[in-house]
């Protein structure tokens, strides 16, 4: 049981039962949706910039325990943060879940607690399916700008 | 018609060498096999025999070792053919049920559909149902509209008729029993509409053939569908079975060897049935291994099989029915459905349902069940679905019960 244990760690289950920065922001810079073709969960991400930061970021959509619980996490570290910034740090996750590198808690902050799902091939996915939807949002737009749109 | 004899899911799944306990791990609950059955070694040692004692191409040697492998690759087809009650010339080896499908979609589809034309697919399809007919419609104009299910999950059989009456409707595309509600399709009376109106029909009877007596005459369709691996066969094997007249008037799918009759610099003639439609090196293994496992349904009973899943799924119900807030999906009455069975859980989402389940070795799916389209009039992304077979009993049934049970309290701690 310890294998399942490590999957489902408290803080995961913590961050699916309340998840932070669930919701719909009205006035979005970017918005995205990416849906998981494996199971069919469908995520919806807003973001309001500050200029180049993050200043407000919310999710909404359906998903396992896994995805929820990782789209919280998600939220909580990028906030505050550069778009830049958060490029490394969904980076730096998603090294985490190819098991390219250590989870830094400095860098993506509770979501280290999603390092066990790394050993589950099939729920890799479910975790990376929020960063995957914001890098998606924060480089479409990078490149929006530079064409100058 | 009630079979002489009750299957013993216990004594069978000695011929499953999967079900071999190993260890002391926790004996497999596998019911997973609407997504692929388990194979008796029946099916294991004939295509082992058949690569140990007489591997060689088909059609070609002159050779008496190609001889007698071209000899079991179409003793597999005699079988198969018999199992569904068809002839030896319409039933067509696919590489699985979706290239069946496919076969007929371009053979006949691309030459025949018109802009305006219509194609009626269910909003129960597989997408293997769906998506061939969508490409095909996108080359031709044809239109391709949905019929949709009632509350209790059953086709909308007076919205059938009234679309094949008011609408060109050239082509059904059917399943026989739903893969997702378990809904038995009343698939014979749906193909006497569809010739009353003109229409031809495709039944996709993937979760039918393996799992309850199917003859292709009775059925009064034109081509029924079905795949190797869900039927105790190997992968990497498929079937369509067709009415030989109007597939001896189908242009052919795949071109390569073995499918003509000749080949000049000005074009070429195309081999008889059933090998027009069978381009290349045929799966010559999985087609003797499939044959083996037609024999082993027959030999069990196809009528004995239905019955026992019934039970199955009636006890299932109970069972299922006891565990707080678990919604199950399509018709109640079990004379009504096969064996899937796809359930919800108001506080636990199906990703989770199925990993944690497995914890007891508890195999069941999780997903949309590449039927998007029903999981939208469901009003869900996914369901977790429990489907036995043959091999499985009502230990099973209480194992994915105390499951789920546990399931539930762990996500509760
Ligand atoms: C109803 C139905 N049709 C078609 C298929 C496709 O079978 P295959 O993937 O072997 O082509 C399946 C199996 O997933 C099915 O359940």
């Amino acid at each position: 049981m310890g294998g399942l244990d490590d999957l489902y760690q408290e803080l995961i289950l913590d961050h699916y039962r309340r998840p932070r920065h669930r919701g719909e922001l009205a006035d979005p810079t970017i918005s995205v949706d990416q849906n998981n073709p494996l199971c069919g969960d469908q995520l919806h991400i807003t973001v309001r910039l500050d200029g180049e930061r993050i200043a407000e970021l919310a999710h909404s959509g359906d998903g396992c325990s896994i995805s929820q619980a990782s789209a919280s996490m998600m939220s909580d570290v990028v906030v505050g943060h550069t778009t830049d910034e958060a490029l490394e740090m969904i980076e730096h996750f998603r090294q985490v879940m190819h098991r390219e590198a250590q989870a830094d808690e400095d860098r993506i902050g509770d979501a280290i607690a999603l390092e066990g799902v790394n050993k589950y091939p099939v729920r890799i996915k479910c975790a990376l399916l929020s960063w995957m939807a914001l890098k998606d949002g924060l480089l479409t737009r990078q490149a929006d700008r530079q064409e100058g749109r | 018609m009630t079979p002489a004899v009750d299957i013993d899911p216990r004594a069978l799944r000695a011929e499953f060498p999967i079900f071999t306990p190993v260890g002391d791990r926790a004996p497999l609950v596998y019911l997973d096999s609407a997504a692929t059955s388990q194979k008796p070694t029946a099916v294991l040692d004939a295509m082992d025999r058949y690569y140990v004692e007489t591997n060689a191409n088909v059609h070609r040697g002159v050779y008496e070792l190609a001889d007698e492998a071209t000899a079991r690759f179409e003793a597999g087809r005699d079988s198969v053919a018999r199992l569904v009650g068809a002839t030896r010339d319409g039933t067509i080896f696919t590489k699985n049920a979706s290239e069946a499908i496919n076969l007929v979609a371009w053979s006949w589809g691309v030459r025949n559909l018109r802009p305006g034309d219509v194609v009626m697919v269910t909003e129960m399809e597989h997408h293997s149902g769906i998506v061939p007919w969508q490409i095909v419609a996108e080359i031709t104009g044809a239109e391709v509209v949905f019929a949709p299910i009632t509350g209790d999950g059953q086709l909308d059989l007076a919205w059938i008729e009234m679309t094949l009456r008011d609408a060109p409707v050239r082509i059904l595309n059917v399943v026989h029993v739903s893969n997702v509600l378990g809904t038995i399709n009343p698939v014979a009376d749906i193909a006497r509409m569809a010739h009353a109106h003109g229409a031809m029909i495709l039944v996709d009877g993937s979760q039918s053939v393996p799992h309850m007596p199917v003859d292709f005459p009775d059925l009064d369709a034109d081509f029924l569908a079905f795949t190797g691996h869900k039927m105790l066969g190997p992968t990497g094997i498929g079937v369509l079975v067709g009415r030989p007249e109007i597939l001896d008037a189908m242009g052919p799918f795949l071109g390569g060897g073995e499918m003509i009759s000749d080949v000049r610099t000005d074009g070429s003639d195309w081999a008889e049935l059933p090998w027009k439609f069978e381009a290349g090196t045929p799966p010559i293994a999985e087609a003797v291994g499939l044959g083996a496992a037609a024999d082993y349904l027959r030999h069990i009973g196809l009528d004995r099989i239905r019955a026992h899943e019934r039970e199955l799924v009636a006890y299932a119900f109970d069972a299922l029915s006891e565990i707080d807030g678990l919604a199950i999906y399509g018709p109640r009455d079990p004379d009504l459905r096969g064996a899937p069975i796809s359930f919800s859980l108001p506080d636990l989402h199906p990703h989770d349902i199925a990993q944690l389940v497995d914890r007891q070795r508890v195999c069941i799916r999780a997903g949309h069940h590449c039927a998007k389209p029903l999981m939208r009039t469901l009003g869900v992304t996914a369901t977790a679905r429990a489907s036995g077979y043959l091999y499985n009993d009502s230990h099973d049934i209480d194992a994915l019960v105390s499951a789920l049970q546990a399931a539930r309290s762990y996500f509760a701690r």
